[in-house]
């Protein structure tokens, strides 16, 4: 069975895609770009961050790019100042939830947080900072979590689940406390299942996992090609 | 060939209890204290006078009056007894065929009583919860009887959809139109869920339902996998409620063991098995998807819609979820057909509403009323107005996810639409009556409390926002906030309403909503600068 290709509007422009893509795969396709946190290509998603939310015309309520399926005739709006307000706000939210004093970040200059703060014209936090009393994670022989700067984006859970296999990573608690954790709560570096691939690493978008022994200038991320090594894997089974 | 034996067990149960001249029912829920002790001093006292022939003492569900509780009901006369104690158990039985215990009795007239409409609740505290054959006698399972004989699922469906019946568990979602939907939807095996999780703080509506008539439910759950073509179900309970869960353990055996569930039910072609799921208590794992993920054995979080659950619920396969209240409307429906729901109630909100009511009234307890009543009559009749040397302020509906009805609107019908229409929900029956004595900061700041402790935490707007929420209504609390605070709250409520991934984080706001529109001055008066008075002079 061959998958329909359907035709939508995005911000004026009449665009097109297979049935099976998502608003934010045709999006990104056609040049329109829409700010994501949670989302990376080659995992699945999980429309957690709020940030690609986007207008569908008939619809009051906003709809999560990054998981919603195209439909015949969807007219997309992708930014209006509406949508960029929610934006700046999602975004200074999770600057206010733990402390992200980037001036003194391993990641500084390759952050994805900080670069979409930028790229909102955020220069000041508005909501009071919570602060909790995180500690960081340097038991791991090359690696450091730093929960002070964790998003809860999941990512690192995904990858370690889905592309490495060894599913070190989950989340524990509910709300607010949630907190990312190794095996059953236990150090990294005491980990019996992390393999030291260090994909999580790479796909985390803020400091919160890092190389030790890295100076600031060459702690940038290098996310792996995940929907390659996925279409790979598919073949070798 | 069924129909045989279960009429030879209605039969001959109702020669056994006619045996007796007087019956004597004990509530035996969980709201009601020491009911165990009271029905052993009634058994001893049946006993010690020699009338085990004749007085016939029953165990049975919630009778609806727990704030009088526990209750005991003389039958054939319809006596009901309120705050019994064990002490009271030799006069009560020695004062059976003469004069009634002016101490103990109730009003018969009581408009607690008069005033309800009871259909879901009809049985109960009439009947024993774990007896099938009291279930039998007292009609059940002639409604699923009837629909397997007589009925296609097509018509069960039509008759569903023309009853105009809409969803118990919160949202309202026209419930013919989900069942419509399972049951074209492509993909085998389909499931069938009850969502028995109840989490609203203040409500015991389904506890009380599955304490009282379990069998209504699994009846109700039956019907539905018949129409819908579910071959298996679910019941996800929390773990919270002991009793529902053993009284459940014990109806499905019973039913598996008298062919009412399992392979060919009633010698049908019809195969359905249930099963139970203990949920540990997060409010959260009543969201559909999130309940659904905890069935699989996962962290119970929501995740986005479309796709629904009738598409694509338990293990990706169609899934039919209904709340308890929803299936327990099931028997009644079919036996007296659609128009006999769709006549109850208002013309978009049919039948009836269980609610648990509580707060500051004088009666507390779970009722049933038709649709369309107004609040007034709930809180004054039903409820007999409120504790003595008090004045109404707000009735609080919807729990966590609702909002606060002022004295001034009191006539507003009882229907999905006209509360929300006021900010507020029906939601799935909390029922909280307000008094002057209650700071409304208070209530939402409490209720915030909840929500942010109860916030799964995957999405930012929720896990963040309620925490802000929360924090800035301490600070109202204390007088210490400010004009910004006012507008930064909010806002906030805005941006979880607008973009929280499911409904805990969208409706969290509805109370602070709700309160800041009815009850502002309340707000404004915690704001400790000057500028506040100002700005509220006109
Ligand atoms: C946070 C949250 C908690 C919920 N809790 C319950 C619950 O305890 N029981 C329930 O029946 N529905 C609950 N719901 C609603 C369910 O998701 C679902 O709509 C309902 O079970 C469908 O059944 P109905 O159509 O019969 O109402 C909850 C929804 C949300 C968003
Ligand atoms: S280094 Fe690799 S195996 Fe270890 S936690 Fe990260 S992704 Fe998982
Ligand atoms: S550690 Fe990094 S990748 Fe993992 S949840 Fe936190 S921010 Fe996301
Ligand atoms: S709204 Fe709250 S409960 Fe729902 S998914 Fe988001 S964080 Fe979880
Ligand atoms: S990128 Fe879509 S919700 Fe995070
Ligand atoms: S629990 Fe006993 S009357 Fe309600």
């Amino acid at each position: 069975m061959t998958t329909p290709i359907l035709t939508l509007t995005i911000d004026g422009k009449e665009v097109s895609g297979l049935a099976t893509e998502t608003i934010l795969q045709v999006a990104r396709e056609n040049g329109f770009s829409i700010p994501t946190l949670c989302w990376l290509e080659g995992l699945t998603s999980v429309g957690s961050c709020r940030l690609c939310m986007v207008e569908l015309r008939g619809s009051t309520a906003l709809h999560p790019a990054c998981i919603t399926l195209i439909q015949e005739g969807m007219t997309v709006t992708t930014s209006s100042e509406r949508l960029l307000r929610y934006r700046r706000a999602i975004i200074e939210l999770l600057f206010s939830e733990r402390n992200h004093a980037c001036a003194v970040c391993v990641v500084n200059g390759h952050c994805e947080l900080q670069s979409l703060a930028q790229q909102l014209g955020l220069d000041h936090i508005s909501f009071p900072g919570l602060y909790p009393a995180l500690p960081v994670d340097a038991s791991h022989s090359r690696f450091v979590m730093d929960h002070n700067r964790c998003i809860l984006c999941t990512r690192c859970v995904r990858v370690c689940s889905e592309i490495e296999g060894a599913h070190t990573w989950d989340v524990k608690d509910r709300g607010i406390r949630s907190r990312i954790v190794a095996d059953l709560d236990t150090p990294w570096g005491d980990s019996t299942t992390c393999t030291g691939c260090g994909k999580c690493v790479h796909v985390c978008p803020t400091g919160a996992l890092f190389e030790k022994g890295k100076s600031v200038a060459e702690m940038f991320k290098k996310p792996p090609a995940l929907p390659y090594l996925k279409a790979t894997r598919a073949q070798e089974v | 060939m069924h129909r045989e034996k279960i009429d030879r067990i209605i039969t001959e149960h109702r020669q056994f209890l006619d045996q007796f001249n007087h019956h004597v029912f004990v509530c035996s829920g969980l709201g009601c204290p020491r009911n165990d002790e009271i029905r052993r001093a009634l058994e001893r006292a049946v006993q010690t006078q020699h009338l085990q022939d004749a007085v016939l003492i029953r165990k049975v569900g919630c009778m609806g009056l727990c704030s009088a509780g526990p209750l005991v009901l003389i039958q054939p006369q319809e006596l009901m007894y309120q705050g019994v104690q064990p002490e009271d158990a030799e006069e009560i039985i020695a004062s059976l065929g003469k004069s009634p215990i002016q101490r103990l009795l109730l009003p018969a007239d009581l408009a607690f009583f008069t005033r309800q409409h009871k259909n879901v609740l009809r049985l109960s505290g009439r009947i024993d919860p774990e007896s099938l054959p009291d279930y039998l006698v007292a009609g059940g399972y002639q409604a699923l009887l009837k629909t397997l004989a007589t009925l296609q699922p097509p018509d069960i469906l039509r008759s569903i959809q023309d009853s105009g019946l809409r969803g118990r568990g919160g949202a309202g979602y026209p419930t013919g139109l989900k069942w419509a939907t399972v049951a074209k939807a492509q993909g085998s095996p389909k499931y069938l869920i009850c969502n028995a999780d109840e989490g609203d703080p203040g409500a015991f509506m389904d506890r009380s339902l599955l304490e009282s008539t379990p069998h209504a439910i699994l009846e109700g759950m039956i019907m539905a996998a018949y129409a819908v073509g579910a071959s298996q179900g679910f019941i996800y309970i929390r773990a919270e409620y002991p009793l529902a869960v053993q009284r459940l353990k014990r109806v499905i055996r019973d039913a598996e063991q008298n062919n009412l569930l399992g392979h060919s039910i009633c010698g049908s072609n019809l195969n359905f098995h249930i099963q139970i799921r203990l949920g540990a208590g997060a409010f959260v794992c009543g969201e559909e998807t999130a309940l659904i993920r905890s069935i699989e054995g996962k962290r119970g979080l929501p995740r986005p819609r479309p796709p629904y659950p009738a598409e694509k619920g338990l293990w990706g396969c169609p899934t039919l979820i209904n709340n308890v209240e929803t299936y327990a409307n099931i028997p009644p429906l079919i036996t007296h057909g659609p128009e006999w729901c769709a006549n109850l109630g208002t013309d978009k909100s049919r039948g009836t509403k269980v609610f648990a009511l509580t707060g500051r009234v004088r009666h507390t307890g779970l009722i049933e009323v038709p649709m369309g009543m107004r609040l007034r009559e709930i809180v004054d009749d039903i409820g007999g107005g409120l504790t003595e040397g008090h004045t109404l302020k707000a009735v609080q509906t919807g729990g966590p996810s609702g909002g606060c009805i002022p004295a001034a609107l009191l006539d507003t019908p009882v229907s999905y639409e006209s509360l929300n229409e006021l900010g507020s929900i029906m939601g799935s029956g909390g029922m909280i009556v307000i008094d002057e004595t209650s700071s409304m900061v208070d209530i939402v700041t409490y209720f915030m409390a909840f929500c942010r402790d109860e916030s799964c935490g995957k999405c930012t707007p929720c896990r963040v926002g309620t925490a802000q929420i929360h924090n800035l209504l301490i600070k109202f609390q204390n007088h210490r906030a400010t004009m910004a605070d006012l507008e930064m709250l909010e806002w906030l409520c805005d941006l979880l309403k607008n973009t929280s991934l499911c409904g805990l984080g969208q409706s969290a706001p509805n109370p602070v909503l709700s309160a800041l529109r009815f009850f502002r001055r309340e707000f404004l008066d915690c704001i400790a600068t000057e500028q506040a008075h100002e700005e509220v002079k006109p």
